[in-house]
């Protein structure tokens, strides 16, 4: 027999004392392994959307403007020098250091037509690479593939009543609308989109490329350092990451984290202490167990030894039924918290973090009473026989 | 000095503080007690023998004397010292059994051997051999409340004497038992003391003293 018997025994002959002390720790680990991993595929479903749903990095030609305004109100910009790509290259995108990091690399030349007397905006892409990229586009008809094909914005369908099939005289050539976009609430409700040859020929920009979008696969790439890397190579562009514009949603997550941690932190507490006074209770009536301890001969450390692993098997016991736990409410509670997210499962990062932190908080909290009880006189304790 | 007996004790006195004024439990004491002797201390309750037991076993320091058990000042040893000093050298059999009501019968007579050294298996082979000198080998996985008083009783000597210890105490032995009952743990005792076991025996009830070779008698804390 072991001192982990005695431990081990009068918990397990005292199930109503074993509960309540697991039962205050396993709600803040619950807490917190729900929050964790919530907030985990949160972060995923996001990184995802990134990966999936479009660019995440943008290449403009550094443009020297001036921008126009006064009391408010804008009058436009003066430009200085207007600069485009070489069209060849763009071969060096895929010579940076983290290529492999680079998924869709998608140009675009843009510049504005007039359609029936109005100004349009003309778009020309990579057919293939611009489907990839926004994947999340929806279509009243279907997206354009032969070079005489073209899509238009829902603004541009509206405003010049055209249909799917509806043929369009651009620049002397007969183009045939095979799509519609559907409402994006973006600035691509408002162009024409042709193929990228056919749209440099139409703008009288053969070879040049006004910007390029590129999906890099992001879930923990350096995108910093690749937009450094492409600042490099292409010294007269201007490299913006999306990272911005979802750094609001990052933002949104992490502010839903310290809220929760926060919580969780109180919820732990409130845990430790119930633990810390169930464990002095504990001490206070084995007075008279102590005593005998001490009367048969054992140590203080030994009686010490009995507390704390008494801790131990709460703080493990708790962890694990407070990160199965939490891991099932995250499952339960994540469709309501992000629409279309799926649970990432049970991360063993956070098991063990979770575990860990349950038997450490159990043993700080039994710390003062363990080393109260190795301290009590065994004469004294033998008195209260 | 000499030290000639296994256990001395000499001028040995012990205050209790109440409030701002000491109680003395005991006066002033002095006897000694040899190898494999059955002593009875006997005397009203709050006369001090209790308290006087508690010194013997290590767990009390007088205010004044000293004890020798085995050439050795008990209390020239620091407490821990003491605790293994017990270990080694007493066992003792508290009042009212005092058995641990968590553990199983043979759980309870192993405790002492949770510290010391040994494989587990020759531990439990061991309590096994004395709870069935005690002729309770076919309770071993009983819980204590599922036993009756002398059954409790004899679970107590047994873990008292595991290790064997060259001393037992044991106090009020027979206090919570019938007469029946009390006649056959004293009947025990006695054959432990005819295999070489010391004894020292606390009671209140002088019929149980005619099982030892000596009475000491203890009154307003002196003998």
């Amino acid at each position: 027999m072991k001192l982990y018997n005695i431990s081990f025994n009068n918990l397990w002959r005292r199930k109503g004392k074993l509960v309540f002390l697991v039962f205050g720790l396993v709600i803040g680990i619950a807490t917190i392994v729900t929050l964790l991993s919530i907030t985990e595929s949160m972060s995923m479903d996001i990184e995802e959307r990134l990966d999936k749903f479009g660019a995440n990095i943008v290449m403009t030609p550094k443009n020297e403007n001036l921008p126009l305004s006064y009391g408010g109100i804008s009058l436009g910009v003066v430009n200085y020098t207007v600069t485009e790509f070489d069209e060849t290259s763009l071969a060096d995108i895929k010579t940076i250091k983290n290529s492999r990091n680079l998924g869709i690399i998608a140009p675009k030349v843009l510049g504005p037509i007039s359609l029936r007397g109005r100004d349009v905006l003309l778009m020309g892409v990579d057919f293939k690479k611009e489907r990839k990229l926004k994947a999340f586009w929806q279509f009243k008809g279907k997206f354009p593939v032969r070079p005489d094909e073209i899509a238009i914005g829902s603004q541009v369908a509206s405003a010049f009543k055209l249909a799917t099939r509806d043929t369009l005289l651009i620049s002397n050539r007969v183009y045939t609308i095979s799509g519609i976009l559907l409402e994006t609430g973006s600035s691509e409700d408002s162009v024409i989109l042709v193929d990228l040859h056919e749209g440099q020929k139409i703008l009288g920009k053969e070879g040049k490329i006004t910007m390029v979008e590129v999906a890099a696969f992001c879930r923990g790439c350096p995108i910093t350092e690749m937009t450094l890397q492409l600042a490099e190579k292409f010294p007269n562009a201007r490299i913006t990451t999306m990272k911005q514009a979802v750094m609001s949603k990052m933002q949104s997550i992490d502010m839903v984290k310290s809220f929760g941690l926060g919580v969780t932190v109180l919820v732990i507490c409130i845990g430790v202490l119930l633990v810390f006074t169930t464990m002095m209770g504990s001490v206070n009536e084995r007075t008279r167990e102590i005593g005998i301890f001490r009367a048969i001969g054992f140590r203080r450390g030994h009686v010490m030894q009995i507390i704390l692993l008494e801790a131990m098997i709460v703080g493990l016991l708790a962890g694990l039924i407070g990160f199965f736990g939490g891991s099932g409410i995250a499952l339960s509670a994540l469709p309501f918290v992000v629409k279309g997210g799926t649970f990432a499962g049970p991360n063993g990062l956070i098991g063990g973090i979770s575990i860990l932190a349950s038997i450490s908080l159990s043993l700080v909290a039994s710390l003062y009473p363990a080393i109260k009880a190795s301290r009590l006189d065994p004469s004294e304790a033998l008195r209260s026989i | 000095m000499t030290i000639e007996h296994l256990i001395q004790v000499e001028n040995i006195r012990k205050e209790y503080l109440w409030g701002s004024s000491t109680i003395p439990a005991i006066k002033n004491m002095d006897f000694v007690i040899d190898d494999g002797e059955f002593i009875s201390i006997i005397g009203q309750s709050g006369s001090g023998k209790s308290t006087l037991l508690s010194i013997l076993g290590g767990l009390n320091h007088p205010t004044k004397g000293q004890v020798f058990i085995d050439t050795l000042d008990v209390y020239e040893l620091t407490s821990e010292q003491r605790a293994d000093f017990r270990s080694e050298y007493i066992g003792i059999v508290f009042q009212s059994f005092q058995l641990i009501p968590y553990l199983t019968v043979l759980e309870n007579i192993m405790l002492p051997m949770v510290i010391t050294n040994g494989k587990t298996a020759e531990k439990r082979n061991k309590g096994m051999a004395v709870l069935d000198k005690v002729g309770l080998a076919n309770k071993a996985d009983r819980l204590p409340d599922q036993l009756s008083g002398g059954e409790q009783e004899r679970v107590a000597i047994a873990r008292a004497i595991v290790n064997k210890p060259p001393i037992l105490l044991a106090d009020e032995p027979t206090g919570s038992l019938d007469t029946g009952t009390a006649e056959e743990v004293m009947e025990l005792l006695k054959q432990l003391n005819d295999s070489g076991q010391t004894i020292i025996m606390v009671t209140h009830n002088p019929e149980m003293c005619r099982y030892s070779h000596r009475t000491i008698n203890v009154k307003d804390g002196e003998c």
